[in-house]
């Protein structure tokens, strides 16, 4: 069965995990030892509905304060394919957790409160979608069921997200715009009977229709080695075979390929998954590949096809979400984490981007905040093989580490 | 197409089809074996842990399983599931480390609950965190899935603990992509997770396809059992409980969860094969932790256990 990977986004309280809740109630995917949770909870907590929200808001922290602090997983099956849905913060100081989530997600789905239309952190949020470049966009517009399901309210609603869509230089992308009440359960599953003006798919209807191969990303071959397998056995004495997973493209035997660093050239012998051999294998796949030759490779290096190389290079410049309370600053250095890669890293010039208004000014800054989004320039102390992020997604982007505390300091996009 | 993981059908063709949530789970095995010094993965005889059992053999094929299993063992273990851990341990050529909070409790470190619930659930992060110090375990290897219980599912898939084993939940890394940061600090630790994305249906599924052999009291089977609070409990007064007036009937069970005999209740089953399993799981109403008495507590029993090192 397929698998498409949905992130949700939008506001605080512009009604996201009531949203996945419904769906999970609509399509029987709540158990009935889960809904009697919930009814009981509700009632608890005086409501005179079903808080479905308490579905998904894991931490006693969350419950306390009615909002999404952490990302939380869910899923669901329909007859047609399995769902993973990140259920993402709406709080702007959350706004690391939302990059969490919508960063492996091939559908985003963005909520807008129908009372209040697009406000600055359906911009912020769209753009960090767009910075992502998550291929299909759903504009859920919520609350329909308080502004008296009215056509006229929404088709305002709908020039206000046009005006914002228009503002976008990824054009690829595939936006689509919903009118639905995710506490009535008005066009999430079911079609409305309170909007009978609207004529296009309900929101499952819609996320069941799209294509994979629209939303997953096709690019040059990358193949990144985790680890070198050596058995040393009887029956396995010279195997020597590099584990790794596939990104890109597809890789056959008998392809010729480069490795990097080195630059060595050699020629795809065997490709296992497990115990079988394969004479091909599509990207996704985690593989152990044999080159005909015996090669130096370790982990960290990469195959490319000898006909498709990335950049290699000791500098580069990248868009950067911060995600640590302590600044981002020029003439730090952190570690530099690119797929299984790690290099020191120095930040050169910073500067910020005011991500809510798209324009792509830039003023040069002291440090970038928590939550901020900037442009840097970066010096390595080994060359980094690398694409641009538009070009591969998986092989341009990185991470990095604060050398102190270790923790994951931000996300980049090479440009 | 891009499946959860192939079919029997798709393993025989010559094209290798793309593998979500398999492939998922070999990366993150072998970005452990890559980033720690010592890696366990912790066994409980469970489905699941059975399941990353043979995703690690797929990891390191030809090679084999780098690292050695764990089992904190609380002496309430189903005994169908202790001779299913030695056996598969000693085909598979793998070590077996246990722990027993038998040893903790005989030396006055924890006490044991007594009366109606008592379980030794709570005891076993004590006995899981003195086993991670004695070894030095940089990281534990757990089969916790996110859709078994909504604290799980907030859960990164590498979690760092520090040196008291303690979750924090409000604070936890970003977790981009599918890079995975394994950098700790001295005294820190970090459990993983490569089947956080799969789902109960997911793992049976695998199995089924996979032909993994589980413990038979997954299966169907006469057992003598007892009713409380609607469930059904094994009925072995030796470790679960029972009440004078809880009359003991032989009913035809089978258990959903492989937990401590005194905290997993049964279900009610002809499901004696693994396809009549996966066609149960599919129409049942109930979740898979319905029949966990340790998670009913409280609505955050599982989140208070997560601070507290359990993993």
């Amino acid at each position: 069965m397929d698998v498409l990977k949905i992130a949700t986004a939008g506001s605080v309280d512009d009604g996201k995990s009531t949203l996945i809740g419904r769906i999970l109630y609509d399509t029987q995917s709540l158990t009935d030892d889960k809904l009697e949770a919930i009814e009981r909870n509700s009632k608890r907590k005086g409501f005179d509905y079903l808080d479905f929200s308490l579905a998904t808001d894991g931490l006693v922290a969350e419950r306390e304060q009615g909002i999404t602090i952490d990302v939380a997983h869910i899923y669901f099956s329909t007859q047609n394919r399995s769902y993973i849905i990140a259920d993402t913060p709406g709080h702007e100081e959350y706004t690391r957790n939302m990059v969490t989530g919508a960063s492996t997600s091939q559908v985003a789905i963005i909520l807008v409160d129908a009372r209040k239309g697009v406000i600055e952190q359906t911009s912020r949020h769209f753009y960090i979608n767009n910075l992502l470049r998550v291929k299909d966009i759903v504009f859920a517009v919520n609350k329909m069921d308080l502004v008296d399901y009215s056509e006229e309210k929404y088709l305002a609603l709908f020039d206000e997200i046009q005006a914002l869509v228009a503002k976008t230089t990824y054009k690829e992308q595939n936006i689509t715009c919903i009118p639905v009440s995710a506490l009535q359960g008005d066009n999430v599953v079911a079609k409305s009977s309170n909007m009978t003006w609207y004529s296009g798919k309900t929101l499952v209807e819609h996320l069941e229709q799209i294509q994979p191969q629209d939303v997953y990303e096709e690019a040059q071959t990358r193949f990144p080695i985790q680890t070198v397998i050596r058995p040393k056995t009887s029956e396995y004495h010279d195997f020597r075979g590099y584990a790794g997973k596939l990104y890109g493209g597809d890789i056959a035997v008998g392809d010729e390929v480069t490795i990097l660093p080195s630059g060595t050239q050699s020629t795809v012998k065997e490709i296992f998954f497990y115990d079988q051999k394969f004479e091909k294998a599509g990207r996704g796949s985690s593989l152990t590949l044999t080159l005909t030759n015996d090669v130096n490779v370790s982990r960290g290096d990469m195959i490319v096809k000898t006909s498709e190389q990335p950049k290699v290079e000791k500098e580069l410049s990248a868009t950067i979400c911060w995600m640590d309370k302590k600044p981002l600053r020029p003439n730090t250095k952190y570690s530099l984490q690119h797929g299984v890669n790690n290099v020191l890293a120095k930040i050169v010039d910073v500067e910020t981007i005011e991500e809510a208004n798209f324009s792509e000014e830039k003023t040069a800054v002291s440090q970038l905040q928590l939550n901020e989004i900037g442009e840097i320039q970066l010096k390595l102390s080994k060359p980094l093989f690398f694409d641009s992020y538009k070009k591969n997604k998986y092989n341009g982007g990185f991470i990095l580490i604060d050398l102190q505390s270790n923790t994951t300091a931000g996300v980049g996009f090479i440009k | 197409m891009w499946t959860a993981f192939l079919t029997e059908q798709e393993m025989t063709q010559n094209v290798l089809q793309t593998n979500i949530l398999e492939s998922e789970a070999i990366y993150i095995f072998r970005e452990v074996v890559a980033q720690f010094e010592k890696p366990v993965l912790l066994f409980s005889g469970g489905k699941d842990s059975i399941t990353l059992v043979r995703l690690a053999q797929k990891a390191f094929f030809p090679s084999k399983i780098p690292f050695p299993l764990l089992h904190i063992d609380t002496g309430h273990n189903f005994p169908e599931t202790i001779a299913f851990r030695d056996k598969l341990v000693e085909k598979l050529g793998l070590e077996l480390i246990v722990r027993n909070v038998q040893d903790n409790i005989d030396a006055g470190k924890v006490t044991e609950e007594t009366g109606k619930y008592a379980s030794r659930n709570m005891l076993q992060t004590e006995t899981l965190l003195d086993a991670i110090e004695e070894f030095g375990f940089d990281a534990c290897i757990g089969g916790a899935r996110r859709d078994e219980e909504k604290a799980r599912a907030k859960e990164r898939i590498f979690s760092v603990r520090d040196d008291f084993g303690q979750w924090d939940e409000k604070n936890q890394r970003p977790e981009v992509f599918d890079m995975l940061n394994g950098k700790i600090n001295l005294g820190q630790n970090v459990r993983v997770f490569p089947i956080s994305n799969w789902t109960e249906l997911d793992v049976w599924s695998y199995i089924e396809k996979e032909q993994i052999e589980i413990p038979s009291i997954y299966f169907a089977h006469t057992r003598a059992t007892f009713l409380r609070d609607g469930l059904i409990w094994s009925a072995d007064d030796e470790v679960v409980y029972r009440e004078e007036d809880e009359k003991i009937e032989e009913r035809v069970i089978r258990f959903r969860t492989v937990g401590d005999m005194s905290c997993t209740a049964a279900v009610l089953s002809n499901a004696y094969d693994i396809a009549s399993v996966v066609q149960e799981i599919r129409q049942s109403t109930i979740s898979e932790r319905g029949a966990r008495i340790d998670d009913k507590r409280s609505e955050a029993a599982m989140e208070k256990r997560k601070q507290q090192g359990y993993f």
